[in-house]
């Protein structure tokens, strides 16, 4: 294992929470952040004046982060509100880590909200059309991801069903969850028959159109440890980009998600086999897939037939979205941020019914764009450092 | 001083002209598409290439819509030349486009803009 820079175990998360998932009527996305945030930051006896780095995504606010400093009252040493997409909260994970480990910062807030359902009922967006691809109509992001499904169901068989099977599992853990927006039942003849948006992909692929915000707060370990009885620690980050639109994606079954995993595994010390909880950004049924494969829980192309009879759903092989996801949980939008959330949740012991049994090691994974983006977090116990 | 490529304005030119043009590196002679003001990865100078106008469908994803409206494809068409780039197969029933079809280019006008659509290759 080549030796990796980032300073593993020195940073920890001492507060992490979620506000207002599904429908959140009557708040602004910054309202919902700044009272996520609040809670979070409460979690460790922390106020917003003790942050002096902050990290912040506004669904549309260019300058979102000033604009969430100007509301939390701080003035930041550190202020990014950066946009690659939905992985941003992993990539600010591992910034904020080295920049705490540096000295230069104390105190992370890495936070998100958006009022997109109650305020429009459509996904909130910035996003300009390519010339190049805007001719042709894709219906984005979803026609992207729609290319990349046929793609891998032309290479490695994969079949409508065991996109299906990603959906099923979701709804599962999702009624486990009293904060999850989709909780009825899901069969696979319900999934097969719902209405295919663009194909392979069907509505019942694509994530939730919901309200929502989240935040967590990173310290050093050191403090951490005066805070709070069990803070998580940050035991690995890293990020990488691919390309923007899907026409410039080299291999449509192959995401940075191999990069960015294999460099956070060689931040821990850890290997896929290791790891007791996964997260990751399910914006589509494939993202699953793909990124089990990328992600090193089993080989590339067989995401399928990994994910059959249940595989990832409460009481499979392998704990994959305990929250419910992007497709049955929650899908402000940006969804990063949520599956540190549930990773934090899950080590820390608080997930009720779905809790994983004693789990000492989480990944949480972003993804940003069409596949673009791709950032990976491994946290741990305080027994892991 | 070499005058600077004006990428889109140039490309759309050469579309009203009726040529479908991608560009090539000149040192490298690597193709690339979308147009540049400079070769990606070395940062070099690009020339105007005319392309072959012959591809193969590398990814379809149909997209369906209320009737009475029809679906329409939306493809990822792999380029002899080597660079790929997002179309559509017209003269084809969306559900018969398959990946690895071989197609042609042609050039047509929608909405006021030219752009390269492609049609099933024996039909050329």
């Amino acid at each position: 294992m080549t030796s990796s820079p980032f300073p593993r175990g020195k940073v920890s998360i001492v507060g992490a929470t979620t506000f207002g998932q599904g429908r959140a009527p009557g708040f602004q996305s910054s309202d919902l952040a700044a009272i996520a945030a609040r809670d979070a930051l409460a979690q460790a006896g922390l106020t917003p004046a003790d942050v002096d780095g902050l990290f912040f995504c506004h669904p549309t606010d260019t300058f979102g982060g000033l604009s969430f400093a100007q509301y939390l009252g701080i003035h930041p040493t550190i202020t990014d509100n950066s946009r690659v997409g939905g992985s941003a909260f992993q990539a600010y994970v591992e910034q904020a880590t080295f920049l705490l480990d540096a000295g230069l910062i104390d105190v992370a807030l890495i936070a998100f909200g958006n009022n997109q359902a109650t305020a429009t009922g459509k996904l909130a967006t910035t996003i300009y059309p390519m010339t190049y691809e805007a001719p042709y109509k894709p219906i984005n992001p979803v026609s992207s991801y729609a290319l990349a499904a046929a793609r891998h169901m032309h290479q490695y068989g994969t079949t409508q069903e065991q996109l299906g099977e990603v959906a099923l599992a979701a709804r599962s853990w999702a009624q486990m969850n009293p904060e999850a927006f989709k909780r009825d039942p899901l069969d696979m003849e319900t999934y097969m028959a719902s209405r295919t948006v663009s194909s392979p992909l069907k509505v019942l692929d694509c994530c939730l159109v919901t309200d929502g915000a989240a935040a967590i707060v990173l310290t050093r370990t050191d403090r951490a440890r005066d805070l709070i009885a069990r803070p998580v620690a940050v035991l690995g980050a890293a990020s990488a980009t691919t390309h923007r639109e899907i026409s410039w994606m080299e291999d449509l079954t192959v995401t940075a998600a191999k990069d960015s995993g294999a460099r956070a595994y060689a931040a821990a010390g850890v290997t896929a086999s290791d790891i007791d909880v996964v997260q990751v950004y399910d914006a589509f049924t494939i993202n699953t897939i793909l990124f089990l494969e990328d992600l090193g829980f089993c080989p590339k192309g067989e995401g399928g037939r990994f994910v059959e009879g249940g595989a990832i759903a409460p009481g499979g092989r392998l704990p994959v979205n305990t929250n419910g996801g992007g497709l049955s949980c929650c899908h402000p939008g940006m969804y990063g941020l949520f599956t540190l959330v549930e990773a934090i949740r899950q080590l820390r012991g608080e997930c009720g019914t779905r809790q994983v049994t004693d789990p000492h090691l989480a990944i949480a994974h972003g993804n940003g764009g069409v596949l673009s983006s791709q950032a990976t977090v491994i946290l741990g116990s305080p027994e892991t450092i | 001083m070499m005058a600077e490529v004006q990428p889109d304005i140039e490309y759309q030119a050469h579309l009203a002209e009726g040529h479908f043009m991608i560009q090539r590196g000149i040192a490298s002679g690597v193709h690339h598409f979308y147009p540049r003001a400079i070769e990606p990865g070395t940062g070099r100078a690009l020339e105007w290439v005319e392309a072959s106008g012959k591809g193969k469908v590398h990814s379809v994803t149909v997209i369906s819509r209320k009737p009475p409206l029809e679906p329409y494809n939306v493809v990822l068409v792999d380029l002899a030349e080597g660079p790929r780039m997002m179309s559509r197969v017209d003269g084809i029933d969306p559900a018969a486009i398959r990946i690895g079809m071989a197609v042609t280019a042609r050039i047509v006008e929608e909405d006021e803009r030219q752009f390269v659509v492609f049609v099933p290759a024996e039909e050329a």
